[in-house]
């Protein structure tokens, strides 16, 4: 018998593969292709006090090695998701993560206190959205804005607080100390990168919002590099993400030092790219003779 | 439900400078699909992540088999046009043309590469159907749509039929009817429900946008639409691609 299953800020997932918020809506869309039961989690889409319309289209390009995307975290707000997706949510044998975004300090506050009474497992605080207050700066850039809107958030969150962070900084290991000194229970990372695309025939940006989020198999490298170094400077959980495609791009992760993976992109090339990947880890653990997931976390040393 | 499947490929032929056949064999697929719908294609090469979106032309649910018609517009379609065995698809993907069956008489209004998905659809309208087609040049599917009803064409640079857009070829023929079905380009379908607006008839209208997921996961395709006296977005792979004209806001 092998052991895939990993703890995560107290919470018990039965193997180390959750989906990417915002890739996988909640569940709903993917049911037809993936059996939700095989999930360790499921991290849904980003959720915000109150909706959110989001940015002007074409939101979505296409790159070389992966995509860009300006959604603008369009979500239907707390209420409606607690209404609406953690009913069906509840129906499968899998941890819930709900990802929460904000505009300011108050407006993350207040979907922590919201989502606290829901029956879900773990927040992931999206920390790399814009602070308006602030001109629009991206609260997870600034070591003392990052630490500041975790230690606010703690205050009104009831369930473990994972800190998801932006990996466009210069010293990824300085936010996620701020993060944790925070209040932060674990680190999740990488968001996606900022890019851009022209059209050099209409001579202007793709997407309407001119920039967007570069996700995809090519940004994994500076992915397994941060979830390193991260895993390298502080002491809690990490779930490790960007460019995962399969089973040897995970357990990279999981070498790199991350407790769990999370697969996004991958599901729009490959909708079974969830199951493929928990098949293909425990079929390495049996080829590898690897009796526990958790032995060869960090493993490089 | 959707599925994935792979599906054999029966026939991959250009029909058309640019522009291509394909059957495919995907008994799931097929037997839940309808006018209007369409599937993603998945090329398998790394280069393109992406599945790509292409409308449904024929259902033929019977022997398990749906036809697309594409035009190689970059290194996704142009791949495709290479394949001579089988290909990844998914589907049936989006809302299709909701058809009501008591209504008399129907205008069909398809501009260039968005003629193709007017095939199935024409099969399922009941009364009778005027058909209006434009494109740059010589409109595709002609001969076919007028298996359904009269056909008026129009093409911008005149080589073939009335020389203008397919909306100023309307405004001339002033047809009759009490819904109009199209797709098109987004310039075409505004231009389109402006005359629609004017004449008071409802009008469906296909839209495009650029898509990632194709299943309405990732909030990537939006379009604009009224609601309660604001609006909202909502996704053309799975709220669309077939939209009510007097719903959508045009203007971006
Ligand atoms: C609902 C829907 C139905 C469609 N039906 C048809 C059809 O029946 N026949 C047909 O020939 N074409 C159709 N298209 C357009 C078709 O999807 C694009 O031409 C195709 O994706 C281009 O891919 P490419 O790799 O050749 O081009 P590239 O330019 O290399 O593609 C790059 C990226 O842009 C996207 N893209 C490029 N053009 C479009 C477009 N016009 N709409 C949406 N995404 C685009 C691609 O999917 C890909 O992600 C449809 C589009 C939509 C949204
Ligand atoms: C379409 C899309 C939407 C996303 N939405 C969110 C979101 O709402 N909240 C969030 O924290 N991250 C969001 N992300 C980032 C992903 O969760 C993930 O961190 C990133 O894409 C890197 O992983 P990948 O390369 O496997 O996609 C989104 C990514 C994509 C592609
Ligand atoms: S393409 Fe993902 S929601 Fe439409």
């Amino acid at each position: 018998m092998i052991n895939t299953s990993v703890d995560i800020c107290g919470i018990k997932f039965k193997n180390p593969v959750t989906t990417a918020s915002g890739t996988f809506g909640s569940g709903r869309e993917f049911a037809d292709f993936v059996d939700l039961n095989r999930l360790g989690a499921i991290t849904v889409k980003g959720v915000a006090s109150r909706p959110w319309k989001g940015n002007n289209s074409p939101r979505i390009a296409e790159v070389y090695g992966g995509m860009l995307n300006s959604v603008g975290l369009q979500n239907p707000g707390a209420e409606y998701f607690i209404k609406n997706d953690i009913p069906f949510l509840k129906q499968f044998d899998t941890k819930i993560i709900v990802n929460i975004c904000g505009h300011s300090i108050e407006e993350y506050c207040e979907a922590a206190e919201m989502l606290s009474e829901a029956d879900v497992d773990l927040f992931e605080l999206n920390i790399s959205c814009p602070n308006v207050s602030q001109g629009g700066i991206t609260f997870g850039t600034e070591p003392k804005m990052a630490e500041k809107v975790v230690s606010s958030v703690k205050k009104y969150s009831k369930k473990p607080l994972i800190v998801k962070l932006t990996p466009n900084v210069t010293d990824i290991t300085e936010i996620a100390r701020a993060a944790v000194s925070g209040g932060a229970d674990g680190i999740s990372l990488i968001n996606t990168l900022l890019g851009m695309k022209i059209d050099i025939k209409k001579r202007k940006s793709v997407l309407a919002n001119k920039v967007g989020g570069f996700s995809g198999p090519a940004i994994k490298p500076v992915a397994v590099r941060m979830v390193y170094q991260v895993a390298n400077a502080v002491n809690v959980p990490i779930i490790g993400m960007g460019g995962i495609l399969n089973y040897e791009d995970a357990l990279e992760f999981i070498m790199a030092g991350a407790s769990a993976v999370a697969v996004g992109t991958a599901n729009f090339n490959n909708p079974y790219a969830t199951v493929d990947i928990i098949d293909g880890i425990e079929n390495f653990m049996l080829e590898n003779n690897i009796k526990d997931i958790n032995d060869i976390r960090g493993i490089i040393g | 439900m959707k599925y994935i499947e792979y599906a054999d490929i029966l026939e991959n032929t250009e029909i058309e400078n640019t522009i291509y056949r394909m059957t495919l064999v995907c008994p799931k697929i097929a037997k839940e699909a309808k006018a209007g719908q369409f599937v993603e294609l998945y090329t398998g090469i790394g280069e393109c992540l992406l599945p790509r979106p292409i409308s449904i032309n024929e259902i033929d649910a019977k022997n398990g088999r749906i036809t697309i018609i594409y035009q190689t517009v970059g290194k996704g379609t142009q791949y495709f046009s290479t394949l001579k065995n089988n290909l990844k698809i998914m589907g049936s993907c989006g809302n299709g043309f909701s058809i009501d069956q008591n209504i008399k008489k129907s205008i069909v209004v398809g501009g260039g590469i968005g003629i193709p998905p007017l095939v199935e659809l024409c099969k399922n309208i009941k009364g009778d159907i005027e058909i209006f087609l434009g494109a740059k040049t010589k409109p595709i599917l002609i001969e076919k749509l007028s298996e359904f009803g009269k056909v008026y064409v129009s093409s911008d640079d005149g080589s073939y039929g009335f020389k203008g857009n397919v909306v100023e070829l309307i405004e001339s023929v002033k047809p009759e009817g009490e819904i109009i079905y199209s797709c098109g380009p987004k310039i075409m379908l505004r231009e389109l429900s402006k005359w629609a607006e004017k004449n008071k008839i409802k009008a469906q209208v296909s839209l495009e946008e650029r898509m990632a997921c194709g299943i309405g996961a990732c909030v990537g395709c939006a379009v604009k639409v009224k609601k309660d006296g604001d609006w909202q977005n909502l996704k053309v792979c799975k709220d669309g691609p077939v939209f009510m004209s007097d719903e959508v806001i045009w203007d971006d």
